[in-house]
């Protein structure tokens, strides 16, 4: 019985521990054993942290790691922002067939590539785009108006692809929260912004928490987005990851700043963590 | 001393492997850019040779990436530009010889031929022979934007708002020579080159306001000529003669410090499995009549003798009207690029970028 058990055990956990040995542990030793490699010559290496020091030297790198976690954050407490009265309503008002209507809309975005979920935004905002043409139609605007390549196209395009995977956890937890409670609160004299803040957002903290850290991780990964709708101006940490890999076959220098990428954005989200006064076990069980 | 030993053990075993089957079928894949291998030249291949053909389409950057990935495997034949051959070579030894006995050299333009087995020689071992070649200028929309004539002009305030150029090495390149400067003649030493490279990132940190967005992709910037988006930009001579048809305002424009020369090849991958069918890709894609419809899908003139004569007369105009005489003589060839000076260009064009 015991062993049987063992071997189920066993059985079950494989999938997860190949998916974690050879997609990722594997992968990442990999890629520090890169990072640590540096040039000197044709064909010749040397172990060294030169790399590392090539990033915190180069103003240029931190700057845009930089910009890439403002903006990530940012569009995180955006699509928070939007994402919660949604949630709200899908979980606590509407009722019924409108309920699953409603999530269903959520996710019919995402039954479609990114890719094309971007473009679309490129269709309704460039220059000979959907919206210019109807400001141009209205008498609000005298010529073509140009809203592409700016960080607002790029926040748009951010917070756009991020908001399901915020909605979800938002509907789970708020669905958890018993309408008993609520009424209990305006039955004690509570007013609806003192509810809110007494009752729900901190029951709805764990998805709050987990809904941010997924947003900021994809955020902070995306690299479709910013190319695509940010243009000229959109220097992006996963750009430069890419420009080193490829363009510049600078495998070790890329190598470096993936590290750097995995190391800060850890420790952003540790940060945040321990500012707001939450557990990573709290949020997730 | 071990890749030396492994490249015996390949040759030896691709000699096995052709002396036991003379006449066998492979299977080439073939690791190439758009519109090089067109399903009708693909067909008549395989008819008269019973390979069969696996295109994978690419671009420079990531062909490299893709054998420097495998060492060199996963491919039997690509098409990398010429100057990009030598560096990577030797760097990261992704190619395998030529063997110019198996090449029918009749078929080739002689001085571009020379030229490119020149340009990939390392070590006494020539690595490529030309295919396509084409050049990178300006794409003007003629209508309004008729006072560009090199690559400076770009950023004149009459085109304000409405240019685009890629984040490229050719980009550097072309302000380089339209400042007045000759990079090419830097490539060797690194203070010189560096001190062009930092003139060209000023001029194009200032010239920054008036690009509408840094294209990537050739559809792109198709894209944003068609809806009138962007009327100059730096591009390919084939997206000039693309964009040609449907809009006879625009064409391609060779600059008045000259068009950027480059020549894609072919090279044999250091895995490569399927030499017998490169080889004879090679020689059949040679042949004037089926380099002539090569150019009428790539819409680049090959390096294949006599296959002009085949070509419609359309494009001939085209190319003509884009390249009189002077343009053609003024044209410059990109020479190997060493190894190593891409990083030297990439921190300068992650700066541009990075600029406000």
């Amino acid at each position: 019985m015991r062993a049987g058990q063992k071997l189920g055990l066993i059985l079950l956990l494989t999938p997860l521990l190949l998916w974690l040995s050879l997609l990722i542990i594997i992968p990442h030793i990999d890629l520090f054993l890169l990072s640590l490699r540096e040039r000197v010559g044709v064909r010749q290496y040397e172990t060294g942290l030169a790399n590392y020091t090539t990033i915190l030297t180069e103003p240029l790198y931190m700057v845009t790691f930089a910009r890439t976690a403002m903006m990530s954050i940012l569009a995180t407490v955006l699509t928070l922002l939007i994402a919660f009265p949604v949630s709200y309503y899908i979980a606590k008002m509407a009722r019924g067939r409108a309920r699953s209507v409603l999530f269903l809309m959520c996710l019919v975005p995402f039954w479609v590539s990114e890719l094309v979920r971007t473009f679309g935004w490129m269709i309704l905002l460039r220059e000979s785009g959907v919206i210019s043409g109807l400001l141009q139609w209205a008498g609000l605007a005298a010529g073509p108006v140009e809203m592409l390549y700016n960080d607002a196209a790029m926040m748009v395009g951010l917070v756009y692809t991020s908001m399901l995977f915020m909605v979800v956890p938002l509907v789970t937890t708020l669905d958890s929260l018993d309408d008993a409670v609520i009424e209990a609160g305006y039955d004690l004299g509570g007013s609806g912004p003192s509810i809110l803040r007494e009752i729900v957002i901190p029951h709805a903290m764990p998805g709050i928490v987990s809904g941010s850290i997924v947003v900021f991780m994809l955020s902070l990964g995306n690299y479709l987005t910013p190319t695509m709708l940010g243009g000229k101006d959109s220097l992006w940490f996963t750009q430069m990851i890419y420009s080193q890999f490829i363009v510049r076959f600078n495998w070790e220098l890329g190598a470096a700043f993936g590290f750097m990428l995995l190391i800060l954005s850890s420790l952003i989200v540790w940060a945040v963590l321990r500012l707001t006064g939450q557990t990573l076990e709290k949020t997730m069980g | 001393m071990k890749t030396s030993a492994f490249t015996l053990k390949l040759t030896a075993s691709a000699l096995a492997l052709g002396l036991a089957a003379p006449a066998s079928a492979d299977t080439l894949r073939l690791l190439t850019w758009g519109g090089y291998a067109p399903e009708n030249v693909i067909e008549m291949f395989e008819a008269e040779t019973g390979h069969t053909v696996e295109v994978t389409t690419s671009n420079n950057e990531e062909m490299i990436a893709k054998l420097r990935a495998t060492g060199g495997g996963g491919f039997d034949l690509a098409q990398p530009s010429q100057d990009r051959i030598a560096g990577p070579q030797e760097e990261f030894g992704i190619y395998k010889p030529m063997d110019l006995s198996k090449i029918d050299a009749a078929l080739f333009i002689p001085s571009m031929l020379e030229a490119t087995k020149a340009n990939t020689t390392v070590g006494g071992d020539v690595y490529g022979v030309p295919h396509v070649w084409g050049t990178d200028g300006l794409v003007l929309n003629t209508a309004q934007a008729a006072d560009v004539k090199d690559y400076t002009d770009l950023c004149s305030d009459a085109v304000a708002g409405k240019v685009s150029y890629r984040m490229r090495r050719p980009t550097l390149i072309g302000f380089a020579f339209s400042m007045g400067m000759d990079p090419f003649a830097a490539y060797a030493d690194e203070a010189a080159y560096t001190e062009i490279l930092s003139k060209v990132e000023e001029a194009l940190i200032a010239c920054k306001p008036n690009v509408k967005t840094y294209w990537s992709g050739g559809d792109e910037l198709m894209g944003l000529v068609r809806s009138g988006e962007v009327v100059a930009a730096m591009a390919w001579d084939t997206g000039g003669w693309k964009l040609n048809e449907d809009n006879p305002d625009v064409t391609f424009v060779a600059p008045t410090s000259g068009a950027l020369g480059w020549i894609d090849t072919f090279v044999i991958p250091a895995k490569g499995q399927a030499d017998d069918a490169a080889y004879a890709w090679i020689n059949f894609v040679m042949k004037p009549e089926i380099a002539a419809m090569i150019t009428e899908s790539a819409g680049n003139f090959t390096a294949s003798k006599g296959a002009d004569e085949f070509v419609s007369d359309a494009l001939k105009a085209k190319y003509q009207a884009s390249f009189p005489q002077e343009a053609v003589d003024n044209i410059k060839w990109y020479p190997p690029v060493p190894a190593g000076l891409e990083a030297l260009e990439g921190a300068v064009l992650d700066r541009v970028q990075a600029a406000r």
